[in-house]
């Protein structure tokens, strides 16, 4: 009996079949589920990631909301026109406290990896408002309805806990603060220490230039932080990775 | 025996499987054999593959592979090669004076070009792709210039940039809003008088009176005929040439709630030769000193 003639054992008794199935698929499950119980071994150890400000994370919201992704990578690759275009290649630890993150896939506008501290916030401003009137070839939608959109701070210690939920380390002290951190980070003239403690390197800034805090403030203070957490000055990445 | 229930076809002669249905039998044809190669070949490629370079996730990183690879080090190959022949005279521009530097200097044709391309990637975006500025993101084009047109003054206002908060040796000045100081009819008056400065049609008894603000809270900055102050970054007030507008109804925005234009600092960004690249090409657009 050859062994291929043995394979009719198996279609014979459904039972077998199941079992012997079963077995076949999960060599693909195992390759692709596994890794991900020990992901945190194989993120490498970059200093200077934190989470995201409350402001940013709404910001964030924003971000994905209007699609931002459909047009804009978040994902430098390293190769050498992307670097000494968009600055340093991308790192994983660099999105790991994003759910889901925003690398995106295509780009029809440029990518935003590194789009922090580039730009004015009146640049951004003046972009979101209407984006030929700085970029006339840009064929980017106007966004100047984020100007007028109020935004609440109802919710945001609940977004916080949500992300806590799925793994982003936001400590209690920064969920109780929440709702200060997202009002005092659009608030110049606000204290912003314990702010700037909970979130190191957080713009503060009154974004959008109104006394209102809009969802303009929250996307820009998002814009701004992008890409601007890693020191590469101090940081070398491992070669082998 | 298995064995003894293979069947052919009678009409074709191929093997059956031996199922029947009403009389229809199925056919075991089998694959034809280009194909089935073709796949045995991917399947040793892909064991050669996996041994080759990096594939399979272990504890804390993935198998390294026979050959080495890494994107990393390709990227830092392949920028250090781009480097490497550009070294001679990127060294050459590094520790050029640029204002003696001749223009058939290889360094300084070497900058303007590199400049082209570093001013396209940062700079297009706020001064536009051929530098000619919008509302509020100055003109490179012009000799009008508001912290000075030098390759010394262009050069620091690249480095350090305008009104940020990021660098300590920032450009820096701040427009009162005279909003909160001036009265209407003052800051009316006072719009009146920049208009006869720069030789709009206006209103000439509200300008002579205008000329009285103006001297009290303008001059200082603006200097008194208006022609502006470097130092400050104060714009001339009597050219043509207007940043955010020269109408009545802009001029009086700008009194009111004053202007407070950022450019950020390319210090952190951009080495070196890229500042002084970006430097000579911004001097050589038309307006350089």
């Amino acid at each position: 009996m050859s062994t291929i003639s043995k394979h009719r054992i198996l279609e014979r008794s459904p039972t077998l079949l199941l079992i012997f199935s079963l077995l076949v698929v999960s060599v693909g499950g195992i390759v692709e589920i596994a890794p991900l119980f020990y992901l945190e071994n194989t993120i490498e150890d970059v200093e200077g990631v934190r989470p995201y400000s409350p402001l940013e994370l709404a910001g964030r919201d924003i971000y994905v909301r209007e699609g931002c992704y459909v047009c804009h990578s978040q994902m430098i690759r390293p190769m050498r026109d992307e670097v000494e275009r968009y600055g340093h290649y991308s790192l994983a630890a660099e999105s790991k406290y994003d759910h889901p993150f925003q690398w995106g896939s295509k780009r029809t506008g440029p990518d935003l990896a590194r789009v922090g501290g580039r730009y004015s916030d009146a640049w951004h401003v003046d972009h979101f408002i209407d984006p030929q009137s700085v970029v006339p070839q840009s064929v980017m939608p106007k966004y100047a309805f984020l100007a007028d959109a109020r935004l609440e701070d109802e919710l945001i210690e609940d977004l916080l806990a949500t992300h806590r939920l799925v793994g982003v380390p936001y400590t209690d002290e920064m969920l109780a603060e929440a709702r200060a951190d997202f009002h005092a980070q659009a608030d110049p003239d606000a204290d912003t220490d314990g702010l700037l403690e909970r979130y190191p390197g957080a713009v503060v800034s009154n974004f959008d230039g109104q006394p209102e805090l809009t969802e303009m403030d929250a996307i820009i203070a998002y814009m701004q932080m992008l890409g601007t957490l890693v020191d590469f000055s101090t940081f070398t990445p491992d070669e082998t990775r | 025996m298995m064995e003894d229930r293979t069947e052919h076809d009678p009409v074709t002669g191929t093997e059956t499987t031996g199922h029947n249905w009403d009389g229809i039998q199925e056919l075991n044809t089998p694959l034809p054999r280009w194909w089935l190669w073709t796949f045995y070949l991917t399947i040793i490629w892909g064991i050669g593959y996996c041994i080759a370079y990096p594939a399979w996730p272990l504890i804390d990183r993935a198998t390294p592979g026979l050959l080495g690879y890494s994107t990393r080090a390709e990227v830092e190959a392949q920028i250090e090669a781009v480097d490497a022949r550009n070294a001679d005279v990127a060294a050459r521009l590094a520790s050029a004076d640029l204002a003696t530097l001749g223009r058939n200097d290889p360094a300084y044709h070497y900058g303007v070009a590199g400049g082209a391309a570093v001013f396209r990637a940062h700079c297009s975006q706020c001064h536009g792709a051929g530098a000619a500025g919008a509302l509020g993101y100055p003109n490179l084009l012009d000799d009008d210039w508001l912290w000075g047109g030098t390759l010394d003054a262009i050069a620091a206002t690249v480095r350090h940039g305008i009104r940020n908060d990021t660098d300590d040796d920032a450009r820096w000045s701040e427009m009162p809003a005279y909003g909160e100081f001036l009265e209407a009819e003052q800051i009316a008056a006072a719009t009146e008088f920049v208009l006869q400065l720069s030789g709009q049609p206006h209103d000439s008894q509200l300008a002579t009176s205008g000329a009285t603000v103006f001297a009290e809270e303008c001059a200082s900055c603006h200097m008194e005929a208006g022609t502006g102050d470097r130092e400050t970054g104060a714009p001339d007030l009597t050219d043509a040439i207007w940043l955010y507008g020269g109408d009545r109804e802009a001029i009086t925005e700008s009194i009111t709630n004053s202007r407070f234009g950022v450019m950020p600092a390319w210090g952190p960004r951009l080495d070196e030769v890229e500042i002084k690249a970006v430097t000579l090409y911004v001097h050589q657009l038309g307006g350089g000193e």
